[in-house]
Parts: structure tokens; sequence; C-alpha cells
């Protein structure tokens, strides 16, 4: 029986969906809001739907924010989706005053509905909702290039220190996913993005590294 | 760059997938858990289930037909019908649906747009609009046969919004009620021409140009359908997806046939067929 993982539970995250994908591959997931397990578990996933300050108040009501940071710092096995990513920033542009989980100094900002193109000015949906595909950096430990479901109105667009970045472009590049030690952040959603997504957890929770002392140290790439 | 995508719509009723022109004389059409995932298998970007079951015994085996197909989907899935309220919308969520879809509630009560995106996010709450074209008002035959660009510039064509399965046609402005949802919170819009539903006619395009004009969201085409020169006018007309039900239930084309046609003819699909 392979090792269980955790799934944070954040009440307004499309949960149902996340732990579908784990189950069709055969690995058993837990839902929790417990310290304890934010800590410990081997295997931890942050999916995220919402606002960046609601997410937040929410975090900080349940009391994880410390020990979400240390585990992200210290690069344990972690897997955070869509405006998980987004959290790891300092802050966003969708909720100005909001202090993010800030691992590095970043805003988040919003993809652009305005354009200039060669051709001229031209407008762009927002949120972006489908298939949009991603270049995978070499020498990847968990990405490679392949079309992701994305549904989001904000992206980072700095790579951050420290840290591999996959990329897509909707009107500006962003990072499709950064990865560093064995926490895995993608802007898409793996859960919803077939086999290529499929694939990609399969592939973090095999490559991640399943225990506390085989995890580099703080700022390892 | 955003690819187009090809979403094939399950109308459900008591956990079957059913069809009918215009809403009406439903037929058996397959297993929703069946038909989703071979449209997976084939190449579909998405999966909209709608329930057009008119009871609350319907209602409870539309959650129970939700779980299912979820447990075999790997693809996004928007489901609608019947959401009156943000717990309506809940249940659908924990079932496993990505995104909810709502039509007759909003048009009654348009706050609801706001209480479903405050709680769950834009990107989840997805409108659907069903729009007729509005009948042109008396002519006058000498006006008709002089028509100047002016005078039918001055008379354009309109379409308003019908709920309750198409019993109900409301003196609201379909283009001006698309601006409207989106203000009010939803992300996304499906827009279905009650008037080419089921005719295998094609898109509405005129419907489609104004309301993707109108609107910064996405917008899915539905309604009129028959085959893969239908999809590339609607996307050439400015949709962003769309979504077709019984070109794909009676086997006249596989999503895969669609998507290779749309590649063909220059449309940006997704390429399932890599995944590592």
């Amino acid at each position: 029986m392979p090792n269980p993982l955790h799934i944070i539970s954040t009440g307004t995250a499309n949960t149902a969906s996340v732990l579908a994908a784990w189950e069709r591959l055969g690995i058993e997931a837990i839902l929790t809001t417990s310290e304890g397990d934010v800590r410990e578990a081997p295997r931890l996933v942050l999916p995220g739907v919402g606002s960046f300050g609601a997410a937040m108040r929410l975090l900080e009501a349940e009391g994880l924010v410390p020990a979400l940071r240390e585990r992200l710092a210290s690069g344990r096995p972690t897997l955070c989706i869509c405006l998980g990513l987004q959290l790891l920033a300092s802050a966003s542009d969708e909720s100005p005053g909001a202090r993010g989980l800030s691992v590095f100094k970043a805003t988040v900002s919003r993809l652009p509905d305005h354009l200039t193109t060669p051709s001229g000015p031209t407008t762009q949906r927002v949120p972006q909702l489908g298939w949009n595909h991603v270049e995978a950096p070499k020498g990847s430990r968990f990405l490679t290039d392949g079309f992701a479901y994305y549904a989001n109105s904000y992206c980072l667009r700095e790579v951050p220190q420290g840290w591999n970045a996959a990329t897509t472009t909707y009107g500006v590049r962003f990072c499709a996913a950064i990865e560093r030690a064995g926490v895995l952040a993608c802007q898409f959603h793996p859960e919803l993005s077939g086999r290529w997504g499929a694939a990609l957890l399969k592939r973090w929770y095999d490559e991640s590294p399943s225990n506390h002392a085989n995890a580099p140290k703080k700022g390892a790439a | 760059m955003l690819t187009s995508r090809v979403i094939p719509c399950l109308d459900c009723r008591d956990g079957r997938v059913v069809k009918g022109v215009q809403f009406q004389g439903l037929r058996d059409a397959g297993d929703p858990v069946e038909l989703a995932a071979r449209y997976e298998a084939e190449g579909a970007d998405e999966i909209v289930i709608l329930d057009v079951s008119a009871t609350p015994q319907g209602r409870a085996n539309q959650t129970d037909t939700i779980k299912r197909v979820r447990k075999v989907l790997s693809i996004p899935l928007t489901v609608g019908g019947g959401v009156r309220t943000s717990d309506d919308a809940k249940r659908l969520l924990d079932a496993g649906a990505d995104k909810v879809g709502v039509n007759t509630a909003a048009v009654l009560d348009p706050a609801l747009l706001t209480k479903l995106a405050e709680r769950f996010g834009r990107q989840c709450i997805v409108i659907a609009i069903d729009a007729a074209r509005t009948e042109p008002p008396e002519t006058n035959p000498t006006r008709k046969r002089g028509a100047t660009a002016a005078i039918v510039s001055s008379q354009p064509t309109s379409w308003h919004v019908v709920i309750r399965s198409g019993e109900d046609r409301r003196p609201l402005d379909a283009i001006e009620w698309a601006r409207n949802a989106t203000h009010l919170g939803a992300g996304e819009i499906l827009l279905t021409s009650w008037d080419r539903d089921g005719t295998k006619a094609g898109y509405d395009l005129d419907l489609l140009r104004a309301v993707s004009s109108a609107v910064t969201v996405p917008v899915i085409a539905s309604g009129g359908a028959a085959g893969p020169q239908h999809l590339i006018e609607a996307l050439q007309a400015g949709a962003d997806a769309v979504l077709a039900a019984s070109i794909f239930h009676d086997g006249h084309y596989t999503v895969r046939q669609v998507k290779e046609a749309l590649a063909k003819a220059g449309v940006r699909v997704r390429d399932d067929t890599v995944t590592f």
C-alpha cells in the first residue's frame, strides 16, 4: 500500500476533483486541517480556488501559516495547485494589503485583458479558461512539455530566485509551474489536465523525497 | 497561446443521457459515465452535464451521476441545471463539478451571481443563457425592398432571454444580460441559441458575434451544430469554445475527427496524444 498523502481542506477548492485524481492513481488521500499533518505529512497538497486574501485568512484562522512556511522553505514534498502557487508569493494585486506565505518576495499580478501586438491593440479573455501549452525547463525534476488546463485571472510573472520554472504564454509569459526540492507549485490544474496531468501527479508522488532527512536544505535548487 | 475547446454536452435525466429538439421530445442517448470516458479518450477538452430533470428525485440522481462521472474523468466538468442557491452549487462542487452553470435562478435573482463568485471564485461560475431571436416588428414592404444601411442598422437583430427550459420568455435583452451577468460575477458564458438548438442548422453566428464582442470573459457556443464546419464558423465568429451533443451521441463524428478538422482549418486545438 503506497503512503497516503494529505490534502489541506480549504472548503472552497474543487477538492472532489483533486481527491478523484489521486484515487485514479491508486493513492489514498486524506483531507486535513491539522497543523500536525501540515508539519509531519510525508506528502502534502495545497489546493486552491478562490481569492488570495480569503485563502490566506482561512489558513491563518486554522493556524497553518507557520507550519506551511517552514515546510515549503525546507523543500518537503508539497504540491500547490492554482491559487496554491500564488500563495507562495508575498502579495497579490487581487487582494491589496493581504500578506501571502512569503516563501519568496513577489507580487502576483492580473493577466492583461488589453494587449499591444504588431497589428495593433487587441483584447483577450480574462479569466484564462482552457488548455494552454506548458514549456518545461531543461533538467526539470517533475515538469515536461504538454498541454495543461488553466482557470486563472492572476499569475506570477517573475521566476523566484532558486526555483526552476516552466512557462506558459497568455498575452504575457508567466510561471506555469515552479519547482524546488520536493515542492511543486502549478498555476494550472494537474488534476484536470488529462493523462499529461495524471503523469505529472504520479511523478511528483514517486520522485519527491518522502522523509524529512532526505529533503535538501533551504535554497537548494 | 490558449487553444479552442471542444466540449461534448450530456443532457441528463434520471441518470441517463437524453436528447431532444428545443428541449422537447427527450430520447435516451446512453450512460453518462460511459460517454464521458469515451469523449475524454477521444480528446474532448471538457465535459458539460446539464440536468434536465424536473423533480427533486431527479436532482438527487444528478448528484450521484456527477460522482460517478468524476471518478473516471480527468478533464474539467461543468454542471448546470436547477442551481438556485450557493448551497446547491456547493453540493455539485462537492460531488465533483469544477464549474457550476446557473441560468433561471440568476435571471430571477441576479445577486446570486455575486454570492456564487464571492464564495467560489468567478472562474467557477458559468452563466448559461438561452437566447431567442426577437421577432422583427411589422415591416413596411417598401422599406424592406429599398432598405438602406441606415434603416437596417436602426432595426438591429436582437435576442431575448428564455428561461424555465423554454416555457418562459423574458423581456430581457440577451446581450445586455450577458454583459450584466459578467459584471455581477460570472466568469464564463454558455450561450445557447434557442432557435437553433437541435436543428442542425449551425450556431447562431450573429448572436455569437454580438455577445463575444460585448463581454471580456470566455464564451461557449451552443445550439445547432451538425458537423465540424459549424464549429469552425463559431470559433471564427468569436467563440472561445464550442459545445455539441447530438453530433457526438449519434456517432456521426468522433471528438477526434472534429478536432482534426478544426486543426486542418487553422484552429489551434490541444494535442492530447503526447503525455511525456
